[in-house]
């Protein structure tokens, strides 16, 4: 009979209008400014450079090494190097970026700036409510902006962070390790140097072959933890 | 040709075109009308120039390009890396299947493995992909035939589901940028397949929902049945692809021909229309989720352990060696194709996509002409259009 298809829909209408008042599956909608769904795990928005010092400038972990902004695809970073080094999280002298700018304007979340970088040092925020009255200026973040702490990338990308620090953890031991040997190597190169002694030469055979420390200890060591 | 000299042109040629149409001897006066590209009905920033006589259309001169970005020179001044967000943007309803497209043909120029679980990964993201898009596409095509709100609105909410499980995958809901050459990004998080699996498990109570609200409707029979007609032979000449083919009745589904990634592993029937009008396109559409829910169901139990991105697979200063490739994929809207040139450099010496939509909607006089106007905006729904694939 014609109208029975259109009746059939109108009793799924109305199955559906009366569901939503007590069925979740059915009404899905929240209120959102007082309502929040949380952010997913794995959730990206800009980026953001990690810290791990009080004072978020000194202890950034960039070495201004301006991969992430050869590699951006929109070309969303500028990067200025610094003229002088100062000590990175394993006390290794590097380069920090005088200048770190992102105009998230342009950027489009793609992440490949945290992908290519070799110093776990760009990440993921999940911030977005980043609505601004000046729309060249305030969509310009500065490095001052930019820089969170290590305790907030944690808290928003758990299990990233995670990996993230026991891929530092490693590197700071391997770090630990080598100026162990390279010590040692050299405590040992003086020695035989200074003392042409028989017994001194005998002592110079030991350290030919330095063992890196056992890198169970090391990481406790990490500054990152 | 500018929408100007369609105007002074259509005093001749159209007349007698719209007489062989037609076939009335009257000549009443006809009327350029340019729909779009504000027009809601156009699925975005498109626009058909229609010349009328009374309500039938007696020319359609489909005019695109107000999305063009320059895709294809920019992939070829960047990184092959640098292309991959990119390729989200093209179908934007289907980024993971545009990046699995890309992915493939550089696998194919650069000669790397896919590790069994990023082809699973990668055919159930897929497939998630062609149910999210059929979802929505019913949705749009009852907007365009006036239903407003009612069905899109519930196809949406459907689409919700998927898009909290793609984004808790990828990172993001549309823009997904999650496969790479040899593999995907990353890993499964925890408990992601136990969401997908009943996700999965409740999307056919909802596909009952909506065929019960649709698919009988009488309205919807009316406005669709004999609407938009393409013939088969018409529908191969052209080089149509996807749903819309198979609607006119000729079998060729990408999965089952090029058989890439591990589709054959997984039985599933290729819904076939007869008629090759709107009404067929769209339970074709209908047919497919279902079936696509067929290979989500074992694909999901299936799944094993192990890595997701071959090793050989390096992310900076990636150079495939010279050479060129094709790799296509069955993407929800048909057959969607990267065709790449490598002189050995970074960057890729010639980047081309084929993109199903442009060259489905080159078709669409031969559809419209003869029919109303109102016929015209729903085979233009049917089509299914996303225009940033069709500009670039």
């Amino acid at each position: 009979m014609l109208g029975t298809g259109i009746l059939k829909g109108m009793v799924e209408t109305a199955k559906n209008f009366a569901g939503s008042y007590h069925d979740p599956a059915r009404l899905t909608t929240v209120e959102y400014p007082e309502q929040r769904i949380a952010s997913k795990e794995n959730a990206r928005q800009f980026p953001m450079l990690i810290h791990d010092t009080e004072d978020p400038m000194k202890g950034l972990r960039c070495v201004a090494c301006q991969i992430c902004e050869k590699e951006c695809p929109p070309q969303c970073i500028y990067i200025v190097k610094s003229k002088d080094k100062r000590a990175d999280y394993k006390g290794q002298m590097q380069f920090y970026p005088a200048t770190f700018d992102i105009d998230i304007s342009v950027c489009m979340s793609c992440q490949i700036c945290v992908e290519v970088c070799p110093f776990e040092s760009i990440k993921m925020n999940t911030e977005f409510e980043l609505s601004n009255t000046d729309r060249f200026g305030g969509l310009l973040i500065h490095k001052e902006q930019l820089a969170k702490s290590n305790e907030h990338y944690r808290k928003i990308h758990p299990t990233e962070a995670a990996a993230s620090d026991a891929v530092l953890a490693a590197e700071v031991a391997k770090a630990q390790a080598k100026a162990k040997a390279d010590a040692e190597a050299k405590a040992a190169k003086a020695a035989a140097e200074a003392k042409a002694k028989a017994d001194a030469a005998a002592a110079a055979a030991t350290p030919a072959a330095p063992k890196p420390s056992s890198p169970a200890a090391a990481p406790a060591a990490a500054p990152a933890a | 040709m500018t929408f100007h000299d369609l105007a002074y042109d259509a005093g001749k040629t159209d007349f007698q075109r719209k007489a062989e149409v037609i076939g009335v001897g009257r000549e009443g006066e006809l009327l350029e009308v340019a729909m779009g590209p504000q027009h809601p009905s156009t699925h975005g920033v498109f626009r058909m120039d229609v010349v009328l006589d009374g309500e039938t259309v007696v020319k359609l001169k489909p005019v695109f390009g107000y999305l063009h970005r320059n895709h294809e020179k920019i992939a070829e001044n960047t990184s092959y890396l640098g292309s991959m967000p990119y390729t989200d943007r093209l179908d934007y309803f289907c980024s993971l299947t545009n990046n699995w497209a890309y992915a493939l043909s550089v696998e194919k120029l650069a000669g790397l493995q896919v590790p069994e679980r990023a082809e699973y990964i990668r055919l159930i993201t897929a497939e998630l992909t062609r149910v999210l898009n059929h979802t929505c596409l019913a949705g749009f095509l009852l907007q365009d035939m006036g239903a407003l709100g009612t069905p899109l609105m519930y196809a949406f909410r459907e689409r919700e589901k998927i898009l909290d499980l793609i984004e808790s995958l990828t990172g993001a809901r549309m823009m997904c940028n999650y496969m790479r050459f040899g593999g995907c990004r990353c890993d499964l998080p925890a408990g992601w397949l136990d969401a997908a699996k009943k996700v999965v498990a409740e999307y056919p109570r909802f596909l009952d929902e909506f065929e019960t609200l649709l698919s009988g409707n009488e309205i919807l029979m009316a406005r669709t049945q004999g609407v938009g007609k393409l013939s088969a032979e018409l529908a191969i000449n052209a080089g149509i692809t996807g749903p819309m083919l198979r609607a006119s009745g000729v079998d060729y589904d990408l999965r089952k021909v090029d058989n890439y990634g591990i589709y054959s592993r997984y039985p599933f029937r290729v819904p076939l229309g007869s008629h090759g009008d709107v009404y067929d396109r769209y339970m074709i559409r209908m047919l497919e989720m279902r079936e696509s829910l067929k290979i989500l169901e074992p694909a999901l139990k299936d799944i094993p352990e192990g890595p997701v991105v071959d090793p050989k697979a390096k992310l900076r200063g990636f150079r495939p060696k010279a050479g060129e490739a094709y790799g296509r994929i069955e993407t929800p809207k048909g057959e969607l194709g990267f065709y790449l040139i490598s002189d050995g450099s970074p960057n890729p010496y010639r980047y081309r996509v084929r993109p199903p939509s442009l060259i489905n909607l080159t078709i669409l006089e031969d559809m419209c002409l003869g029919q109303t106007v109102a016929d015209a905006i729903v085979t233009l729904g049917s089509v299914d259009i996303v225009l940033g694939e069709v500009d670039r």
